[in-house]
């Protein structure tokens, strides 16, 4: 319960963040750090829980993002059922994939190569059909509405973010408790050990994948509205995929905090060498890959096991 | 559509393509057999290859060809440093950990890349860049040709090197099974290097036999790195054979599916496959059960 009452702390904290900072710049970067530790978390359920890592789970977003643009531009669906919607796709396509994938038996590298297949077969794919605007985007027609989930204040857009992500933070610390998530531990630690002793890893797994592909999808959701374009670059390319792992194994995998940790520490690294060095094209990701090495050569737990004893830091679970 | 005319010269381009396909593949295929990591920095080494041979004829005006004798030792050097001193000790006992690192690696390296060199597209221009042979009625470009001859003979050369040497050997012998050899007196962590030094090294022949007919920017081993992963998987994890010849066939698959579904569809054929082997048949198609 503690955890809880930390976690529900942290995020009414958050919560007055658009009421003290009156600044657009760094209401953005506020926005921007949330969004992370969304998609972190998102990740963390799957790659630090389930021990599946995958490698292109930029796929979830972008059919999220895609499916609330493309049923609001060519169906007239409002974005607020396209949420339901975006995060169905989501979950959807992620079953779908680890259905395929998890009956074969592929694990560890080769399901890094195939997530990483499929957001590229589906940048492909949305590069060649008209009703995703080919490659030259989508664009979502202006109408700063909160019934279009639009919104003129910056600070609203803030709110929606942090209300996704709280919801999905909340549900790693059900997990965190629950049979469900005890059996997503049992099989990252012992697939064969974890199937010997009766738990179904199949079925653990496409939870996981389930779990996690709806909060892409969500936050997939939250991107179009907020930006109002999607391209397929920016939907299934590799930008997204590496932050949702970065930000997990930069705050440590498996654990509730680490996401959240991770964003705070990556977007202040980035704020800081973008003042320091100024904008230059790919600096911040020269910055996010130097982070990845250094954090797997000498802090492969993450910065999460700086604040729990060594002792306990295999579990994670230490509520 | 199936006119010979038109397929047969699509067919010859998607061989002589898929050779050179063949060539990354196998120093992707090699790390795997010996070290059992996917290296996800392979593209972004190529990349790295294909700027020096750029760099050696702009600075140096040394022809791509002539650059055999240097980039291939460079980038072997190279590759045995990141291994000792980087990726081998990156594990802590999780293969996820070094699938990370080489991600984490080719990130620098491209992005590095970018700042540096700016992504704008760079040729290399020769006299013979432009000029055509025969094949049976179908002309292809000179460099695609050598290129052809060249990543035969680096494939024969490997495998010659693989079962003769002492060398090749032992890598072998730790890609079968590393305990029994570090008992008989192999220093793996140096095999292991080695390994890695000779995949990279081969890159640098890739780089030095693409360059006269292709381009380079930093996002340049996108396009090949998911086309070696789909070889090494198609041709079998670890298998040379396998990577020869799943190299042909992709190269014919993307030269035929382009002529038929147009070049952004056609790329569809080599993911199809892709996802199709790995589904179906992960050993690959002369490969073992991983």
């Amino acid at each position: 319960m503690k955890r809880l009452f930390l976690l529900l702390a942290l995020f009414a904290a958050m919560a007055l963040v658009p009421l003290v900072v009156r600044s657009e710049f760094w209401l953005n970067v506020c926005i921007l750090t949330v969004f992370s530790a969304l998609i972190g978390q998102a990740w963390n359920i799957l790659g630090g829980y389930a021990g599946q890592f995958s490698f292109g789970h930029a796929l979830f977003f972008g059919v999220g993002a895609y499916a609330v643009a493309v049923l609001q531009v060519h169906l007239g669906v409002n974005p607020w059922i396209g949420l339901i919607l975006g995060a169905a796709f989501g979950a959807g396509v992620a079953v779908a994939v680890g259905w395929l994938t998890f009956r074969y038996g592929l694990r560890g590298s080769y399901f890094a190569l195939v997530t990483l297949a499929f957001a590229e077969v589906f940048r492909i794919l949305a590069n060649s059909t008209p009703w995703t605007g080919a490659g030259e985007g989508i664009m979502i027609k202006l109408s700063p509405r909160p019934s279009m989930m639009q919104f003129k204040d910056l600070g609203h857009y803030y709110w929606l973010l942090l209300a996704m992500t709280l919801a999905c933070y909340l549900t790693v610390w059900w997990l965190d408790r629950s049979r469900l998530g005890a059996r997503m531990l049992a099989v990252r630690d012992n697939e064969d050990a974890a199937a010997a002793i009766g738990v179904d890893a199949f079925a653990v797994k496409l939870q996981a994948m389930a779990l996690s592909g709806l909060f892409m999808g969500l936050a997939g959701v939250f991107y179009a509205q907020r930006y109002l374009y999607l391209d397929p670059g920016i939907a299934f390319g590799p930008t997204e995929s590496v932050e949702a792992l970065l930000v997990a194994i930069v705050g440590g995998i498996g654990t509730l905090f680490g996401p959240l940790m991770g964003a705070v520490v990556l977007h202040a690294l980035s704020e800081g060498a973008q003042v320091a060095l100024g904008s230059l094209p790919g600096a911040n990701m020269v910055i996010y890959g130097t982070v990845l090495v250094l954090m797997v050569l000498f802090m492969p737990r993450g910065l999460a096991s700086l604040t729990r004893p060594r002792s306990r830091r295999k579990g994670g679970r230490d509520a | 559509m199936l006119n010979p005319t038109i397929l047969w010269p699509a067919i010859l381009n998607g061989v002589t393509t898929g050779a050179l396909y063949a060539l990354i593949a196998l120093g992707l295929t090699l790390i795997y057999g010996v070290l059992h990591i996917i290296n996800f920095a392979h593209g972004a080494l190529l990349m790295v290859a294909l700027y020096i041979v750029y760099f050696l004829f702009r600075l140096f005006g040394l022809a791509p060809y002539l650059s055999l004798a240097i980039v291939p030792p460079v980038m072997f050097a190279l590759g045995y440093a990141l291994q000792r001193g980087v990726i081998g000790r990156a594990g802590h006992g999780r293969d996820e950990n070094i699938l990370l690192v080489t991600l984490g690696l080719s990130i620098v390296i491209e992005n590095l890349a970018l700042m540096l060199f700016s992504s704008d597209t760079q040729t290399v221009e020769t006299a013979y860049g432009f000029s055509t042979v025969s094949v049976l009625g179908a002309f292809i470009p000179v460099p695609k040709a050598v290129a052809f001859v060249g990543a035969v003979v680096t494939a024969l050369a490997l495998w010659a090197f693989m079962s003769r040497t002492d060398l090749g050997r032992a890598i072998r012998a730790v890609a079968k099974e590393r305990k029994g050899a570090r008992l008989v007196g192999i220093d793996v962590d140096h095999v292991y290097a080695m390994s890695f030094g000779i995949g990279v090294g081969v890159l640098g022949i890739a780089a030095c036999l693409l360059m006269p007919s292709y381009y380079v920017t930093p996002q340049v081993g996108h396009g090949f790195i998911l086309i070696a992963f789909t070889i090494v998987v198609l041709g079998g994890m670890g298998s040379f054979l396998g990577a020869l010849i799943g190299g042909i066939v992709i190269g014919v698959v993307e030269a035929v599916g382009g002529l038929m579904l147009g070049e952004s569809l056609g790329q569809i054929g080599i993911f199809a496959i892709f996802i199709l082997i790995l589904l179906f048949r992960p050993q690959g198609l002369l490969g073992h059960r991983a």
